[in-house]
């Protein structure tokens, strides 16, 4: 029965790390048909965080970022065309320059985009930036290098403080504008933004918090200035990076009939795309960025990550899952991951920090920047995020892979009193942030539209 | 040649920064930056970086081009 399954047309739309994953791992789990992997950009599959961190410092240049296939998957790259549309009763991928592609399966690994400045003649100024693209990356990395007088970051979200975190390496002075109460506080919660608040100021970085951009300014040639802030001041700047967070690529899927929206294409534990009325469709698979998939450790709600690792995780599911039937197929389940480097720290999250009413310092401490803390949510625990302690992270992941208890009974030999002291969480609603978030609890209705926010406390 | 460095997985042993430290550099005590391209005279000791890291995060290949198919 499966034999069919292994042959065929298959197209994925999305040439990045996705995309790229995928059509390796169907060659792997040995597809002998067509494939054919569509990409809007004009380059092949390229990683994309070193493009706020290597790249801005100046390190590696914005081009040299190709990701090394696992084996060639000897597919036809159409790189440089966006899809433009789905017909998926003519199983038919619509390109931008007109021509259409039949496919058997599909693979939806479209991803997201910067989140632009939402007035686009201040967005157009000379010097305005967003950080997604390598071509994005190229051209601030060059006014980096040209020694401007002072960037603005708007958004304090993990790209804003990365790139706040390369001007100062570089000696740039830099502010940061955050509607929030601290950096990082949508992704970490209270305690661990306020680790992050200090970092910034130590290292240098004017960081104004509880204020919104309301203006971009520009000189009579078009070139950026300075911009206008919520409580009266005025930032003198020569380079705007907008980092508001991302927008998923779902707009080419208007019309295709699929759980479509604002936080991504739902599908289901095999990352089989929802129909438009919660029906899963069996062609049409997700995968990545783009992607909004149950997770049974959150109560089965919905989440929509930004994430490298799942990116990787899902891609390899959702090709394993196209070329095999029924009790052959697997579900993704894997634990989101992340990880940030900024200001010599190094990040790592696993779980999800947001899905938590407290927290509690499990081992190390905050005047040491170097610490593991463990989120629980209702007793169990739900995540843990380590500063400078990687290795301790996969003994925390044990624990939410198990739902152990919260606080996490003592195991460490550094265990400090703090410990035994579980404080809120302090996870603010993102409505009020500038910075949009990197993992998203968003329900569990495939075609609902809102994100669920977890009482905090 | 191109490499990427699953930094999920890495946990900071550094042994990449030992073998090939024109490649791999520390930036604070365990975050990891490296040159994704790789240069012909570093290969040699970036495959020993890819065989001696401890979980295994290095991946080192050549990139997708599209043309030949």
């Amino acid at each position: 029965m499966t034999g069919d399954l292994r042959d065929g047309r298959i197209v994925i739309v999305g040439a990045s790390l996705a995309g790229l994953r995928a059509a390796e791992t169907l060659r792997e789990e040995g597809f002998t048909g067509s494939l054919t992997v569509v990409g809007d950009e004009p380059y092949p599959p390229y990683d994309r965080p070193p493009l706020s961190k290597q790249v801005l410092l100046g390190q590696v240049a914005a081009d040299t970022t190709g990701l090394p296939m696992r084996r060639n998957p000897d597919a036809e790259w159409r790189l440089g065309v966006r899809a433009s549309g789905l017909d998926g009763i003519g199983k038919r991928v619509m390109l931008a320059d007109g021509e259409s592609l039949p496919f058997d399966r599909l693979l939806i690994a479209t991803g997201t985009r910067a989140r632009p400045w939402p007035n686009p003649d201040e967005a157009a100024l000379d010097g305005v930036f967003t950080l997604r693209t390598r071509d994005d990356a190229a051209g601030l990395a060059e006014r980096l290098a040209a020694g401007p007088q002072r960037v603005l970051v708007i958004g304090g979200g993990f790209t804003g403080s990365e790139i706040a975190s390369a001007c100062r390496e570089r000696g740039i002075e830099v502010t940061l504008a955050e509607r929030g109460p601290a950096p990082l506080v949508g992704a970490l919660g209270g305690t661990l933004s306020k680790l992050a608040a200090a970092m910034h100021r130590n290292h240098g970085v004017d960081l104004r918090c509880g204020v919104t951009v309301t203006a971009l300014r520009g000189d009579s040639g078009g070139r950026f200035t300075g911009a206008e802030l919520s409580d009266g001041s005025r930032v003198e700047a020569d380079v705007c990076v907008v980092a508001l967070g991302a927008v998923r690529n779902v707009e080419w899927l208007a019309e295709a009939g699929l759980a479509a929206g604002p936080r991504g294409v739902t599908c289901d534990a095999g990352c089989r795309a929802f129909d438009m009325y919660g029906i899963v469709t069996d062609d049409v698979f997700v995968a990545g960025d783009v992607s909004r998939f149950p997770h049974p450790l959150f109560d089965y709600q919905l989440l929509s990550l930004e994430h490298w690792g799942n990116a990787v995780a899902q891609a390899e599911v959702a090709a394993h899952n196209m070329v095999n039937r029924g009790p052959l197929r697997r579900p993704h389940l894997a634990l989101p991951t992340f990880w940030s480097t900024q200001f010599g720290l190094n990040i790592k999250s696993v779980g999800v920090p947001t899905f938590s009413d407290h927290v509690a310092i499990a081992q190390g401490s905050l005047e040491e920047r170097r610490l593991a803390m463990v989120y629980g949510y209702r007793g169990r625990v739900t995540a843990a995020v380590t500063v400078d302690m990687a290795k301790s992270l996969e003994y925390y992941r044990h624990l939410i892979e198990t739902a152990a208890p919260f606080p996490p009974a003592p195991g460490a030999a550094d265990r400090p009193m703090a410990a035994e002291i579980p404080v809120p969480s302090d996870v603010p609603d993102p409505k009020g942030l500038s910075h949009g978030p990197t993992v998203a609890l968003t329900g569990h209705l495939p075609d609902r539209r809102l994100t669920v926010i977890q009482p905090s406390g | 040649m191109r490499i990427v460095v699953d930094l999920t997985r890495c946990q900071g042993y550094a042994q990449c920064v030992f073998l090939a430290p024109k490649v791999f550099q520390l930036h604070g005590e365990e975050g990891l930056l490296y040159s994704p391209a790789v240069p012909d005279d570093q290969l040699e000791r970036v495959r020993e970086a890819t065989a001696a890291c401890p979980v295994q995060a290095i991946l080192l290949g050549e990139e997708v081009s599209p043309d030949d198919r």
